[in-house]
């Protein structure tokens, strides 16, 4: 196994990209609700929406750091391991990248700086459209990423050329490859994936002060407007998703197949597994439920039309598919649980007894940890489900690696990516922990912990000088004990 | 313009931009340990702060755009030079979040622990491009399908660690002046003295780098017959490192501070004279070298890229101008973030 430098390097390169992943839909869902919150405060004058804006963007500089840190492993990943890879799709997969530097990276850090930095040294006019140039950069970035990885998902306006004695694809089209046929609606899906994650996250560290008694209007704003756009932003993903899904028959049936355990083609309509377990070697499903002739009803909206199941296709092309099959099956659940969880707390919010249950609240905190784990295991689904190919139906995943690498140099970088990665994500969960229980800073005089919202309000529109506060951390003392 | 040449030349700029941009803020991490004191680590910090991360994006670019450029020179640099990127990949990560994490916890051990993996990690980061520029120069044993099929030990030679070498003199000192204009009081007294001694150490690290190319890489001067303009370039960078003892000697601190951001480019430029119109040189056999003309993708491509460039970069310019002028002026104290 040291010496299979294809196993090691999908290894290392699922390894890096999942830890990436953690920190860019955060921020990407964060930076959007930002700039909500500073269009209110602008809009409003509240000076609650100005402490809101000011501890997400916190909590986002946090895990934007991390997302640039992780993020350059996977810019250089392609050339150190998968030089097969890059040869033959340089030309056009290097130049989104390359887009992606100029036109997202570029906007993200440079306004970055005033998002952080600059809230006593520009107007809050200026401030504002720094946060929303920084929310556009991280969706820039994403337009460029998710375009390249539909191309190698959906391959179009290229074509193959012998070039010094070894194949490579071209580019005859540059539209062709950015509105290639998947890339709209799985960008739309990422998008939402993201925005999911954001919205949750507010509504987890929000509810979590309501429970404790803290911040309360600073809670009890910051949870409506998460759960409003979680709310929006689940059903965003579900649409996309089914979109995308249901274009998988026809562009990528291997990968469908895969996301449906789905090994025989039957003579009529094809079912719909709700769960199960994929019995890879019997080639069947088990332990599941399945609603007859669905999947049919959903593709083609005919109940007696097949599905082309696996067994249509050569066998050497079949994804891996348990992996697939399990990844699909717990984002799709997870997306139905965003939709349900979100539409019962939105009822009680309109019967107004939202910030009294709970009960719910308590699963609002846990809840985070769901579209984390639906934006990973998305993405094990799309990627794993496309194997055994890295370009479907153009280059194998085992032709694209680097050929002069040695083993045991991809063994012991695995091995310190393993190491840093575990200590990084301590210091992540430490920092974090610090920041959320320290909470917003309202004013260096007073215990918002004693007073009313009303009298929260007051002192926090009273503060004279709002130049006088930093963002430091050492400067602030958590101002109450619970 | 052959767009071939033009890329050559627009990687040429990128590069250059990352060393000017992100050689001071390195320098400023190199020498991130000669203060002992919590606030002054965090003052030195803060002074790099808010523009660090746009800085490093000179580099990312770079990358995106050598993939897509020069996708062949891409896989077979960044192959060739595994464990060393390795190294330097996880020495960005460990800088990159040395910075956010440091002042987030007072305790000392943690605030040790990032300052010493702060100062280790940007002079590795120097070394590691130094010694990468080093091996691209004297050459790699790449074969005929483009691949490199070297190991460790042709990466390491003494040539290449002093070019490593030269290169963090060179951000200490770019850093230290970089600090001298961003700082106030006392420890702009003590950086005045920074000065001297990096540039010391930069002017020897010069010398020394200079002869060991002219005597153990010929080929690297051999374009100066073909495009006698580049000795405008030496002459130049030569006035440039002289003018820098003299501004600071003068103290005007800005000027020395333009004068080895000249320094840097003309460096830049002299590496793309060595190469040009090669971006790997083959030192098996000169017929694989990989070149800018078989390395590179498709006219389309590049023409792509090109319109890319030419609408991207004119805003990146100017909003990075923007964010120098709003965090003009020296660091204060109160508002330290970091």
């Amino acid at each position: 196994m040291f010496e299979d430098v294809v196993l090691l390097s999908r290894i290392q390169f699922a390894l890096t990209i999942m830890f990436h992943y953690l920190f860019p839909p955060l921020t990407i869902g964060l930076s959007l609700l930002m700039v909500i919150m500073e269009g209110l405060y602008l809009k409003t004058k509240n000076p609650i929406y100005e402490t809101m804006a000011r501890f997400w963007t916190k909590i986002f500089a946090v895990n934007f750091a991390m997302g640039v840190a992780t993020g350059i492993v996977m810019e250089f990943q392609f050339g150190t391991n998968w030089a097969g890879y890059s040869k033959f799709v340089g030309d056009i997969f290097g130049a989104a990248l390359a887009a992606e530097g100029i036109f997202a990276f570029f906007l993200e850090s440079g306004f970055l700086s005033i998002l952080v930095f600059g809230w006593d040294r520009v107007s809050p006019k200026v401030h504002f459209f720094s946060t929303l140039m920084v929310s556009m950069g991280s969706i820039f970035s994403a337009i460029w990423i998710v375009v390249a990885n539909s191309w190698q998902q959906t391959p179009a306006g290229y074509k193959l050329v012998q070039h010094l004695g070894m194949t490579r694809c071209e580019l005859t089209d540059f539209w062709a490859v950015v509105f290639n046929p998947s890339a709209m609606p799985r960008l739309i899906h990422t998008l939402s994936g993201a925005f999911v994650l954001g919205g949750f996250f507010v509504m987890s560290v929000a509810a979590y002060y309501l429970l404790k008694g803290r911040f309360e209007d600073f809670a009890k704003r910051s949870l409506t407007l998460g759960l409003i756009y979680a709310f929006c932003a689940s059903m965003m993903a579900g649409l996309a998703g089914d979109t995308s899904a249901r274009l998988l028959a026809t562009t990528q049936p291997t990968k469908l197949a895969a996301f449906e355990g789905h090994f025989k083609t039957e003579k009529t309509g094809t079912g719909l597994w709700l769960f199960g377990v994929v019995n890879d070697k019997a080639r069947r499903v088990e332990y599941g439920v399945q609603i007859p002739d669905m999947l049919s009803i959903l593709v083609y909206g005919n109940p007696s039309k097949p599905v082309a199941g696996l067994d249509q296709f050569p066998e050497e092309d079949w994804p891996p598919v348990p992996i697939p099959f399990a990844a699909f099956h717990i984002m799709v659940a997870l997306g139905g649980y965003f939709v349900g969880i979100t539409a019962l707390g939105l009822f009680f919010l309109w019967r107004k007894t939202l910030f009294q249950q709970r009960w719910l609240l308590w699963i609002f905190v846990f809840s985070v940890i769901g579209p984390f784990v639906a934006n990973e295991v998305g993405w094990v689904a799309a990627e794993v489900g496309r194997q055994p190919w890295v370009v479907y139906g153009l280059l194998r995943t085992k032709d694209a690696v680097s050929q002069s690498l040695p083993g045991q140099h991809v063994l012991a970088s695995i091995i310190a990516f393993s190491f840093v990665y575990v200590l990084l994500f301590m210091v992540w969960l430490s920092v974090l922990h610090s920041k959320i229980t320290h909470g917003p800073d309202f004013s260096t005089t007073a215990p918002p912990q004693t007073v009313d919202p009303k009298g929260l309000l007051e002192i926090a529109a009273e503060r004279a000088d709002p130049s006088g506060e930093s963002m430091t951390l050492a400067k602030h003392e958590p101002k109450e004990g619970n | 313009m052959d767009l071939h040449v033009l890329w050559f030349l627009l990687l040429g700029v990128l590069l250059a931009g990352y060393g000017i941009l992100d050689g001071f803020d390195l320098g400023v991490g190199i020498l991130h340990l000669c203060v002992k004191t919590d606030t002054e680590r965090r003052i030195l910090m803060n002074s790099i702060g808010p523009i660090w991360d746009g800085n490093e994006v000179w580099l990312v670019v770079f990358g995106g755009a050598l993939f897509g450029a020069f996708p062949s020179v891409y896989a077979a640099a960044l192959t060739g030079f595994y464990l060393p990127f390795m190294l330097l990949l996880v020495a960005l990560i460990f800088r990159g979040v040395s910075m956010e994490f440091r002042s987030k916890h007072k305790s000392p051990i943690w605030r040790n622990f990032w300052d010493i993996s702060f100062c280790i990690s940007s002079t590795l980061i120097a070394f590691t491009f130094g010694v990468a520029v080093g091996s691209t120069l004297s050459g790699l044993p790449i074969d005929a399908n483009m691949t490199f099929t070297g190991t460790l030990k042709d990466l390491i030679r003494p040539y290449h660690m002093m070019v490593g070498l030269f290169a963090v003199a060179t951000c200490a000192m770019h850093g230290s002046i970089y600090l001298y204009l961003k700082l106030e009081g006392d420890l702009q007294k003590r950086v005045h003295g920074w000065m001297w001694r990096t540039f010391g150490f930069f002017i020897a690290c010069y010398i020394l780098t200079t002869i060991m190319t002219l005597v153990l890489e010929p080929h690297a001067t051999q374009n100066f017959k073909h495009y006698p303009i580049s000795w405008v370039v030496v002459v130049l960078n030569i006035l440039a490192i002289a003018n820098i003892p003299r501004a600071i000697h003068l103290n005007r601190p800005l000027y020395a501070f333009i004068s080895s951001c000249c320094c840097i480019a003309a460096f830049t430029f002299l590496f793309g004279v060595a190469l040009f119109p090669n971006l790997l040189v083959s030192d098996l056999n000169h017929q694989w070298n990989l070149n800018i003309y078989n390395a590179s993708s498709s006219h389309l491509t590049l023409l792509v890229m090109t319109i890319m460039a030419g609408i991207g970069m004119p805003f990146v310019l100017t909003y990075t101008a923007v964010v120098y002028w709003v965090f003009r002026g020296k660091v204060k104290m109160e508002q330290l973030t970091y």
